[in-house]
């Protein structure tokens, strides 16, 4: 193109752009029109439903939407968005790993997604918490104003905002692709394999603090749970959990975004299901052993022939040893639906053991309990709504499940 | 490469600092510190207190606490055992004597001030601090909210003021650090209490003091001072007539320092900035070293045909 007729057709190609970028090649009238469909309907109650209770939590403080209780000052806010969240964000590092540093090439074409799903997974843990904070702008304070150096937590909130911007910067060449960036695109590449490094530190540290915060608790949080091990339950699970969410998440997608997924890779997704079906399972059969190693190590065979010790059996024989064996048969049979099924179960289980050990078993003993409050549920749903919603547009838009036409003949 | 390699010396730095001073702090505590010897604390003699809540109302005013719903004077409040709470720093709760039927035993729950408080070492931005004299006291300027020093305390005491959107406090004891003690001068609920049932001094001294009254009239006590080595001791110390248990004195707090519990797993954080990235930077290495041989020899076709 000319210099003169750039000029010229300046606002065309600027509207154009943002058509291409922002409103999927169609005008804004198409674009809004495709908009009505069912699921959006759906998810736009559900927002809107939430949305009051969340203008509640801010303008009237904490006690409008929790239990308000001193004696368990943390719930469904955090069990869920932090304790829940984080270790099923673990996919990014997991799967940045296995291909950029031990060159696993044939998952490639899972490595975007599961940094995006980690990505998400960790900005929308920090949504949860600034709605759980009471003072939520004082968030940057252990970064910039006080440092509580003796403190887990100092640990865990250094290192969940360094690892959402190691993630921003490994998601940066699908953002660049999109924008047509070149030069940036080429310089976030050049990082690929210092921030995936960098990422496992992080992520085997705050991924394990998490469960470390507990260790505060010795009186509080039932013994079966409590343990010496919890930092290395907490890191190990967090691999199993992640390797599920991207078997879950590539499902669906594929199932409902079908078009934003190469058909090359598509055909794929089977094969690549069933290994990391098969890693999945070896992860949850050490996990399983390492739980009785920490029953072993308190010594607490006695508590298991109580109502605390039955639900212990629940989690770790339910949760842990059934999508243990199931993993290995849907491998064994070659069967991906199996595998997704079980992918399923074991991010349930993983939502089990976090609520568990972060306000099912802690403060067990005291008499009066309230676990989380309805409208929290609410608020808690209204969030991970937006979260879907916002997968959704970026792998709408971005080339996370997809080559980018222009950059296809480069590999990384 | 090279930008995550400053960024890891960043991290590094930051927490290479978390472990060196969780380190000095734990070996000083290690066996042979036992905190400064000229701290102050409170001995509650649970014997002598009669449940008139003076305390309670001398607390209230001298840290202009909002008026209660039940006035200090109704013993109505004592039919429900009361909880750490947002608009009181201390509470009386009462409890029925275990032995003799129809006579009641007194409690007074606030903060123990802990030589090593599990509080403050949770706290994330240092806002929880022990002073030298003592006391344990909250910092509302740098305070975020998360709310970690009500689940790592062993003793339930720290509370918040959820109803509050804009500034919600940490609500807890601060054994007159600022309005008394910084001053020379002694707990409002200590110099309220008609039955002297609580004594203020050095720390050391009221173990003595202690002791003394436990040996002099061994069928009033029990042989318990609670406080003197649990939570790894605390500046508030109490002696009962009673076994504390019937008195709601948690008894599965420990004896052990608050801070040790996570001092192994902080000690734990500089060995794995350094293993992971030699594991993982070596295995790269190795792949990567793979990947060259492989391309080198797919350029060589000559090489590839004799390998057939």
């Amino acid at each position: 193109m000319s210099d003169h007729t750039e000029y010229a057709e300046r606002p065309n190609v600027l509207n154009s752009w943002i058509r291409e970028r922002l409103f999927l090649g169609l005008s804004i009238k198409e674009y809004l029109k495709s908009l009505i469909t069912p699921f959006n309907v759906v998810a736009g109650i559900i927002i809107l439903v939430g949305l009051p209770f969340m203008v509640m939590r801010f303008t009237q403080g904490l006690v409008a939407v929790t239990h308000a209780s001193q004696d368990q000052p943390w719930s469904l806010f955090l069990s869920w968005g932090l304790f829940t969240g984080v270790p099923l964000a673990a996919s990014g590092f997991i799967m940045a790993t296995a291909v950029h540093v031990f060159e696993m090439k044939d998952y490639y074409p899972l490595v975007r997604p599961a940094i995006l799903i980690g990505f998400l997974g960790y900005f929308f843990a920090v949504v949860f918490l600034l709605f759980d904070l009471g003072r939520p702008w004082r968030l940057p304070y252990p970064m910039v104003v006080s440092y509580g150096t003796s403190s887990v937590l100092f640990l865990v909130g250094w290192h969940v905002a360094l690892y959402l911007s190691t993630q921003f910067v490994e998601f940066c060449p699908a953002i660049f692709e999109w924008l047509g960036a070149n030069r940036l695109r080429r310089w976030a590449l050049k990082v690929t394999v210092g921030a995936t490094i960098f990422g496992v530190i992080l992520s085997t540290l705050h991924q394990s603090a998490l469960g470390a915060l507990f260790l505060l608790a010795p009186g509080k949080l039932h013994p079966l749970w409590y343990s010496e091990f919890i930092p290395v339950f907490f890191f190990i699970s967090s691999i199993f959990a992640g390797i599920s969410m991207v078997i879950v998440v590539s499902m669906v997608t594929k199932r409902v975004l079908k078009n934003r997924i190469a058909p090359h890779h598509a055909a794929n997704y089977d094969r690549l299901t069933i290994g990391l079906g098969r890693a999945a399972a070896f992860v949850l059969l050490t996990y399983f052993c390492m739980k009785w190693i920490g029953v072993a190590h308190g010594n607490h065979w006695d508590l298991l022939n109580t109502s605390w010790g039955l639900w212990f059996l629940v989690e770790i024989f339910v949760f842990v040893l059934l999508p243990c064996f199931l993993f290995t048969t849907g491998v064994l049979n070659r069967n991906a639906g199996l595998i997704q099924f079980t992918a399923i179960l074991t991010i349930l289980g993983i939502a089990v053991n976090r609520f568990n050990v972060s306000l099912i078993a802690l403060n067990w003993k005291l008499p009066h309990r309230e676990f989380f409050h309805w409208k929290e549920l609410i608020i808690a749903i209204s969030i991970i709504t937006i979260e879907i919603l916002a997968y959704r547009w970026i792998v709408n838009r971005m080339p996370v499940y997809r080559e980018h036409p222009e950059y296809k003949e480069v590999h990384f | 490469m090279r930008i995550s390699r400053r960024k890891f010396f960043k991290i590094s730095a930051v927490t290479g600092a978390v472990s060196i001073i969780g380190k000095s702090k734990s070996t000083s505590v290690a066996r042979n510190f036992s905190g400064r010897p000229d701290r102050l604390g409170v001995l509650t003699d649970s014997t002598r207190c009669v449940g008139c809540r003076t305390c309670e109302a001398a607390c209230n005013e001298i840290n202009k606490l909002p008026k209660p719903k039940i006035p200090f004077e109704d013993q109505s409040v004592f039919e429900k055992e009361r909880r750490a709470d947002s608009t009181y720093y201390t509470y009386v709760n009462r409890y029925p004597h275990p032995d003799k039927k129809g006579k009641w035993i007194y409690r007074k729950v606030q903060c123990n001030h802990c030589d090593e408080p599990a509080c403050a070492s949770a706290c994330l931005v240092a806002a929880l601090k022990k002073k030298p004299e003592g006391p344990v006291v909250w910092n509302e300027k740098i305070c975020i909210g998360c709310r970690y020093c009500m689940t790592a305390c062993p003793f339930y005491v720290p509370a918040f003021e959820y109803s509050n959107p804009y500034s919600p406090d940490i609500v807890k004891c601060t054994m007159c650090y600022d309005t008394r003690v910084s001053k020379g001068g002694i707990p409002a609920c200590v110099e309220a209490c008609p039955m002297e049932a609580m004594t203020f001094g050095k720390r050391s001294e009221l173990i003595k003091v202690a002791r003394k009254r436990i040996m002099e009239h061994t069928d009033k006590y029990v042989d318990h001072i609670y406080g003197e080595n649990e939570a790894g001791g605390t500046c508030w110390l109490y002696i009962s007539g009673v076994p504390f248990e019937e008195l709601g004195f948690p008894t599965d707090v420990g004896t052990k320092p608050y801070p040790e519990l996570t001092k192994g797993f902080l000690t734990m954080v500089p060995a794995v900035l350094v293993i992971w990235p030699a594991l993982l930077g070596g295995f790269y290495m190795f792949t990567k070293h793979r990947e060259q041989l492989i391309e080198e020899e797919e350029k060589t076709p000559e090489k590839k045909e004799d390998r057939k």
